[in-house]
């Protein structure tokens, strides 16, 4: 029993010296997007081999939940940086002030697609966001197009007749994915926002139908099949299932392209240069935030930020190319290297632009 | 009356349901044998790495680009971890400046995978003959993966080791168990053997014995509303996990504890009561040792339970990419399943195999855990 009351001591006095020790903040701290990670973790560990510096502790949250924790504070115990699939929200800008994160500066790394993918052995497939729009969303115009009635589609040549008569079945992310939202923006609000069944029900009463001034509900019965953060295993059940469609990134359709061939989308197969050069219509930048009050407070930020927008790593024959990632034309990679040197902050007006 | 027929109904019906359930076990230990020969067969190419041999040249140069110590047409083929290491070389050795040597490198993911015949592999065509040739040549060789066991985790396949997370997993478990164990075992000696029968107690149990059946996730939540927000303990460190995997071991371990504790005939307390001995000389100089076996394996399969525990952890910060064994408690650090879960969802192909390999080493710690429960309970059981 002596041991028993020994090993309550012990853990007793590791507590009290937990709490003290704390906050000894010696490490870059990272969250954010599991797109942005395999890149910003590649560079962490790069700059813990090749420096000084302790390696980076890289987490990966999912652009929103990455945010939230950078936004929640100024504090030593906060994210130093957060990556993002998506631009920073006017909202969560807001929310960064309003907590004492004034000063933010914001990067651009490069672009990811994303691919819209099948299984090598089924004959390809050319679709048009209109097609895909009209395949995954919850309500669609009605064939006159005077309401909206719940998708009634489950096979492609009712949505389009030169499409093959093939089920519709797509696995995707799931709600709480970056890819996701990308997905939502880029397919069903691109597109919804300029149809008039939708558009005139928001105009009617644009408290009760705000849901329909960018329509981007996701249908749920089944045809649209979340899967689960893990892009391998969207990989996984497509090598299967030959009539369905999966959703994921680009690089994923990269290190597969044994077992998966890509969907030609509005005309254009992804490949590393029409995504950069925006002819892929499915293509987002990939972005991360610098918290400017820890720069000087935590080591080797600066170093962590200038790595990761070096041509080494993000150049066109960049380390991370060779991982994924897509790299920025030379002149936006100019562009963002001087706001870093300067640490332009990002100001309210800046979301206004877009 | 004849009664054979309804004899030989019953004999029948006795037979049946011994296959039954001897089917029942079939099916569940095949379904453990696909698992086991599924997991082993991925993971044992992981235990194989392919080593290239390459003339590197040590010139000023290297200093500042590592990529220019070896020739153009290998760079591809070696792990650019080894060319990161060769700055630091040339630093510590300043008399291989302007020399030449043949080196041992390791070989970057897409050779190995290559060379093993893996689908997917990804090697550019253009390199393709000129590694079976340097395979054949005896200049690429395939020696057994020591880096797994030596090294922590790494975006490059090729490096990528379990070190860093089975120090993580260890000290995670340490905590829990300087924390759980002591409080468990107090807790569930005083409800025994202490507290008075009340409704006040009453409720305790019940609370406690729901406690043990709620998803883990919760009690990541509440890590992360306690220890983290309120008391401050840095996020993803071994202590924020260690505390929260306690607050979930707690019930189990009170619970198995009191079953021990219950299991200690009541004669003997009464014996020592009839000797003289006080409440407490009873439970610590009787009953307490008699309990000991039983509270020892409840602890040790609370434990292991914990060790496999990913939910809460997500939650509290660990699942996240931290190469660097941790120095003490407050470092940020993950542990096995956290690295096995990262590695499952990488693109790269050859974390396939390493995810299988640390599913592997994972499930040796857990056995021999489990095993060691059973052989202390069988060493130090009393029957009476």
């Amino acid at each position: 029993m002596k041991k028993t009351s020994l090993f309550a001591c012990a853990a007793v006095a590791a507590t009290c010296m937990g709490m003290t020790a704390a906050q000894a903040a010696d490490a870059i701290q990272i969250v954010g997007s599991s797109t942005v990670y395999p890149f910003s973790s590649y560079t962490a560990e790069a700059l813990g081999t090749t420096t000084k510096f302790k390696t980076p502790v890289v987490e990966s949250t999912g652009s929103g939940g990455g945010m939230k924790l950078f936004c929640a504070g100024a504090g030593m115990d906060t994210p130093d940086f957060t990556n993002a699939s998506r631009r920073m929200k006017l909202k969560e800008f807001q929310k960064c002030q309003r907590n004492g994160v004034k000063e933010v500066t914001e990067m651009v790394v490069g672009y990811d697609g994303i691919a819209i993918a099948q299984s090598k052995t089924s004959p390809s497939i050319a679709l048009s966001r209109h097609d895909l729009m009209l395949a995954v969303a919850a309500e669609v115009p009605s064939k006159d197009g005077s309401h909206l009635i719940d998708n009634p589609y489950s096979f492609w040549d009712q949505i389009n007749s030169k499409l093959p008569h093939r089920a519709i079945r797509i696995y995707g992310p799931p709600a709480s994915s970056g890819t996701r939202d990308a997905f939502e923006d880029m397919i069903l609000k691109h597109l919804t926002k300029h149809i008039d069944t939708y558009t005139k029900l928001y105009k009617a009463d644009k408290k009760k139908n705000k849901a329909y001034k960018k329509y981007h509900k996701i249908r749920q019965d089944g045809v649209y099949i979340p899967s689960g953060e893990n892009d391998n295993l969207i990989v996984q059940k497509l090598a299967r299932d030959t009539q369905a469609l999966g959703i994921f990134g680009y690089s994923y359709l990269e290190e597969n392209s044994d077992s998966i061939a890509p969907a030609i989308i509005d005309g254009v197969i992804p490949t590393p240069e029409t995504i950069s050069g925006h002819t892929y219509p499915l293509s987002r930048s990939l972005y991360f935030y610098i918290k400017k009050v820890h720069i000087g407070k935590v080591k080797g930020m600066m170093a962590y930020a200038n790595l990761f927008m070096s041509d080494k790593m993000v150049g066109k024959d960049g380390e991370c190319t060779e991982i994924g990632l897509i790299s920025l034309p030379e002149a936006d990679l100019a562009h963002y290297r001087a706001n870093l040197k300067s640490l332009k902050n990002l100001t309210a007006a800046d979301f206004a632009k877009k | 009356m004849n009664i054979t027929p309804r004899l030989k109904r019953r004999y029948r019906a006795d037979r049946r349901f011994k296959f039954y359930g001897m089917a029942a076990i079939a099916f569940a230990l095949s379904f453990l044998a696909f698992f086991f020969i599924d997991i082993i067969g991925k993971a044992m190419p992981a235990f194989e790495q392919a080593y290239i041999e390459v003339p590197v040249t040590y010139s000023a140069a290297v200093k500042d680009n590592y990529n220019k110590a070896i020739p153009r047409e290998y760079r591809y083929l070696v792990s650019k971890s080894y060319l990161r290491t060769l700055p630091y070389e040339l630093e510590a050795h300043p008399e291989l400046l302007g020399k030449t040597k043949q080196r041992w490198a390791l070989a970057s993911h897409r050779v190995d995978q290559y060379i093993k015949g893996h689908q997917g592999h990804g090697l550019k065509k253009k390199y393709r003959s000129h590694v079976t040739a340097m395979y054949d040549d005896g200049h690429i060789e395939m020696r057994f993966n020591a880096r797994f066991f030596s090294h922590g985790d790494s975006k490059m396949a090729e490096n990528a080791g379990i070190l860093a997370a089975a120090i993580g997993s260890i000290l995670v478990l340490l905590i829990t168990i300087a924390v759980a164990v002591p409080i468990g075992v107090m807790t569930a000696v005083y409800l025994e053997e202490f507290a008075p029968d009340n409704r006040f107690t009453q409720a305790i149990e019940v609370n406690i014995n729901n406690l043990a059946a709620i998803p883990s996730i919760l009690y990541g939540l509440l890590g992360l509303a306690i220890f983290i927000n309120v008391m401050g303990v840095p996020r993803s460190s071994a202590l924020a996990g260690g505390l929260t995997l306690a607050l979930m071991t707690l019930p189990v371990i009170i619970i198995s504890t009191r079953a021990a504790l219950r299991s200690v005939p009541e004669s003997i307390r009464d014996a020592a009561y009839g000797l003289g001995a006080s409440n407490l000389q009873v439970v610590m100089h009787h009953v307490l040792p008699l309990a000991f076996p039983g509270i020892l394996t409840g602890s040790i399969i609370g434990l292991a339970q914990a060790m496999g525990e990913t939910a809460p952890l997500l939650i509290v910060g660990m699942m996240a990419y931290i190469p660097e064994a941790p120095g003490s408690i407050l470092d940020a650090t993950t542990v096995l399943p956290a690295q096995v879960y990262t590695w499952s969802s990488e693109s790269i192909r050859a974390f396939e195999e390493r995810t299988a390999a640390g599913i592997l080493v994972l499930l040796t710690v857990l056995l021999s855990l489990n095993g060691f429960a059973v052989w202390l309970r069988s060493r130090t059981q009393k029957t009476w």
